[in-house]
């Protein structure tokens, strides 16, 4: 009889700390499930944000990096420069990639390193308890947006990766969502498909995960999912950026 | 041998690429401008990556990958640009990655200037980052040590996987003097010879997981009493540091009354004053220390159990930073004095002799006023 | 009239000012690289950063026999001053006997003493089809009235350093510097 799935070799066989309904063992599974069928699992360096995801490396089964809040940009561009024959990815959320990392995020892609970006958007900052995120929503409320996120003090939900198109260094971007089986599949080949840019030559890519915090967001795992459909992916919205 | 003429800035640069360091980020900043030009104009040709960083933050962070990758790396700044590193040497610290970082001091606090400065002491010497750790601290005092002293800080990088800290000052930089930078132009300094360079393999780099369990670099430790157990193999590391790594040079200093104690470019100008003071019969010599982490406290101690009266004059481009640490070393057996001048201002040989006499009439003084009662 | 200022000690502190483009810098590295040549204690220290901007330029030099403790210079044995604002600036910090070397194309300074030379630098410049040359012309002068170094290692210095360059170049630095070696002005 024929194998038609098998627990990924590049997953670690441990449960995670993830809240229920949370989207970073979605994601994580299906980098796990790439770099597996890429064959890539003893050429992979894995740079892992500050925030829920930090302990990735507990998960993965290859070699992996923490960084400081922000930088995993910076981290990646040199280990990618030292080691070109290596594949480098960074795993990192809103905060750490369009906040406090949001200046090596832009450099990183303007110069056009060859890496490959996972850019997990929950809207929301998990570790820290629920506060605001460049992406949240107007009118969402977080910890440090009780009555809603209002534009006339915090600003607009920040759209980094229609930004970071603009760059000629910039070769992929898509923006994709764990929202639905369908919705997991389109991520996976998005996925894939930023891997292989890197394993081309081809330069900075980067997919964008509308990925879902019931905790934070303060509704069961299924609303949360019916959320990111109904309104999130309105505010960003799903498909190819470049 | 002949000689070349370079500035501080570019020995330290040449030095680093002679020590095999294949990898510099670094922002511009004055006054060690010089440094990223000379790696930017010649680091690439001679085999290694050089990258001008969006910023310091994201240098260090730069530098903090490389490492993790085993091979030599460094990055310079100066006083207001290394503040912005410090966050990234903790981790650099925290993770045990060898890593080289030059800080070519000016004024401060805050923009502050560009002149010259030792006000940088403390953060250099205590840390400078979050958390429990040090770096190791050296201080060259000319441009050929500036070169020199390039491959004893990677080879106490790697041997410790430790972060090492060069501590100039934007005189030191800018200033050129003829050097020997080829070869085995490598002096011994103080109490200790001179390295050769080796590549020990770094079984710990990312690599890739080729033939081996992953590696992990990280410097996170959440389960309980992890942190503390990490955290005490560091300070085991910094102990035996303390006892091997001491660096100083002593001038003159068996038969004197008054010590002189500077470092870097300071430490020049003590240094001319103790051949002026000499000269006209004064007993007086001089304590320069290289390592200013871990401090020499040895010196100290070997001249304070003399017995002998001794008076300590601590001299600083700053207002009385590594003052603290020569007190400490002390521990009360010795007269301590100060002079020091920063924001610009650098004592003089001719403030350092008046200075020597004033303190010196004052002891003349107190005894004979002791003698009388 | 030749005028031969005693070397008092075994130190020359030497302070070299101007505006920026005049080779303020280049003369004082010619005078650390032929120090240097001579296997002398030598530092060069220019003015860096905002320092310099708005045009003015200076650097120190310090040659001595002796290991030199600082290269910052308070009080200079020699003063070369190329342009008006850098006579104000320096003219405190020469030494009592000092030698002071002004552009007098480009400085008005009515005192004169014995330790004041006073010449045209940049007028010589411009008479030898090269307004650049004035500073190998106030070299030259500096080199007649004090042997720190040897005239013909600043002229092997001035030959490596434009070996890349024109010879044409080569050939009206020297003549500038060799201006005032020869006779006076």
């Amino acid at each position: 009889m024929k194998k038609i799935y098998c627990h990924p070799k590049s997953l670690r066989n441990v449960s995670t700390h993830y809240c229920p309904g949370c989207g970073h063992g979605i994601a994580q599974k299906l980098v796990a499930e790439v770099v597996d069928e890429l064959g890539i699992r003893e050429k992979v360096i894995a740079i892992a944000p500050v925030g829920c995801a930090v302990v990735a490396y507990d998960y993965w089964d290859f070699d992996c990096s923490e960084a400081a809040h922000g930088r995993a940009l910076a981290v990646a561009t040199a280990i990618k420069r030292v080691r070109p024959q290596n594949i480098v990815f960074t795993y990192q959320g809103d905060g750490d990639l369009a906040a406090i990392g949001a200046n090596e995020t832009i450099h990183a892609a303007n110069r056009g390193e060859n890496l490959s970006v996972i850019f997990i958007n929950n809207a929301v900052y998990g570790m820290t308890g629920g506060q605001m995120a460049p992406t949240t929503l107007l009118n969402q409320k977080t910890a440090t947006t009780p009555k809603g996120r209002d534009a006339k003090f915090h600003g607009y939900p920040l759209k980094i990766s229609e930004m970071l198109a603009v760059s000629p260094g910039v070769k992929y971007i898509e923006r994709t969502s764990l929202h639905s089986p369908q919705e997991i599949i389109k991520t996976k080949k998005a996925i894939k498909q930023a891997f292989l840019n890197q394993i081309e030559g081809v330069g900075f890519s980067l997919v964008e995960v509308l990925s879902p915090c019931p905790t934070y967001w303060g509704m069961p795992p299924k609303s949360a999912l019916e959320w990111i459909r109904d309104v999130m992916a309105k505010e960003f919205p799903l498909g190819r950026i470049k | 041998m002949k000689k070349i003429l370079m500035t501080g800035n570019e020995a330290i640069a040449e030095g680093a690429i002679q020590a095999g360091c294949t990898f510099y980020a670094g922002y511009p900043i004055t006054p060690q401008n010089e440094l990223i030009a000379y790696m930017a104009a010649h680091l690439q040709d001679r085999g290694g990556i050089f990258i001008q960083a969006e910023s310091e933050i994201a240098a260090i962070n730069m530098v903090y990958g490389a490492a993790a990758c085993g091979v030599r790396v460094m990055t310079s700044s100066s006083s207001p640009g290394i503040s912005l590193k410090q966050e990234g040497i903790s981790y650099i610290a925290g993770s045990q990655l060898p890593a080289v970082i030059v800080n070519i001091m000016r004024g401060g606090p805050g923009l502050g200037n560009i002149c010259p400065a030792q006000s940088d002491y403390f953060q250099a010497t205590r840390g400078g980052g979050h958390g429990d750790y040090y770096c190791i601290v050296l201080a060259p005092a000319s441009v050929q040590e500036s070169f020199d002293l390039m491959r004893t800080a990677f080879e106490l990088a790697d041997k410790y996987r430790n972060p090492v800290m060069i501590l100039g000052d934007g005189m030191l930089g800018q200033m050129m003097e003829p050097i020997l930078a080829k070869g085995e132009g490598h002096m011994a300094y103080g109490n200790h010879k001179p390295y050769a360079i080796s590549h020990k393999p770094k079984p710990w780099a990312l690599t890739g997981c080729k033939g081996r369990k992953p590696n992990i670099v990280r410097s996170l430790y959440m389960a309980e009493g992890d942190l503390e157990k990490s955290n005490l193999k560091l300070q085991k590391k910094y102990k035996a540091i303390q006892a091997k790594e001491e660096r100083w040079e002593e001038i003159l200093v068996n038969d004197a009354e008054v010590v002189l104690v500077a470092y870097g470019s300071m430490a020049r100008i003590a240094k001319a004053a103790v051949k002026s003071l000499r000269s006209k019969g004064k007993k007086i010599g001089l304590i320069r220390p290289i390592t200013l982490w871990p401090f020499p406290n040895k010196i100290f101690w070997r001249l304070a159990v003399n017995g002998k009266r001794l008076t300590f004059l601590v001299i600083e481009m700053s207002y009385g930073q590594m003052i603290e640490d020569v007190r400490l070393a002390l521990e009360g057996k010795a007269q301590v004095e100060f002079l020091g001048r920063s924001g610009g201002g650098i004592p003089t040989e001719e403030e350092i002799i008046n200075k020597v006499r004033e303190f010196a009439d004052n002891n003349l003084t107190n005894s004979r006023t002791r003698e009388l009662k | 009239m030749s005028y031969e200022l005693r070397v008092k000690t075994m130190t020359e502190k030497i302070i070299i000012a101007g505006s920026g483009g005049q080779g303020i810098m280049l003369i004082g590295k010619i005078l650390a690289q032929a120090a240097m040549m001579e296997g002398k204690f030598v530092t060069w220290l220019p003015a860096y950063g905002a320092e310099v901007r708005g045009g003015t330029a200076h650097c120190m030099v310090v040659i001595s026999a002796e290991e030199i403790g600082s290269p910052y210079i308070d009080k200079a044995d020699t003063l070369i001053i190329m342009n008006n604002p850098s006579l104000s600036k320096f003219k405190a910090r020469l030494n009592q006997d000092g030698l002071l070397i002004v552009n007098s194309s480009l400085v008005s300074l009515s005192a004169s003493a014995a330790n004041i030379k006073k010449y045209p630098f940049t007028d010589i410049a411009i008479k030898l089809g090269n307004i650049k040359v004035a500073n190998m012309a106030a070299l030259g002068c500096y080199l007649r009235n004090k042997k720190t170094v040897a005239l013909k290692n600043v002229l092997a210095v001035i030959k490596e350093m434009a070996s890349k360059g024109k010879k044409d170049v080569l050939k009206i630095n020297q003549q500038a510097l060799q201006n005032l070696l020869v006779a006076d002005v």
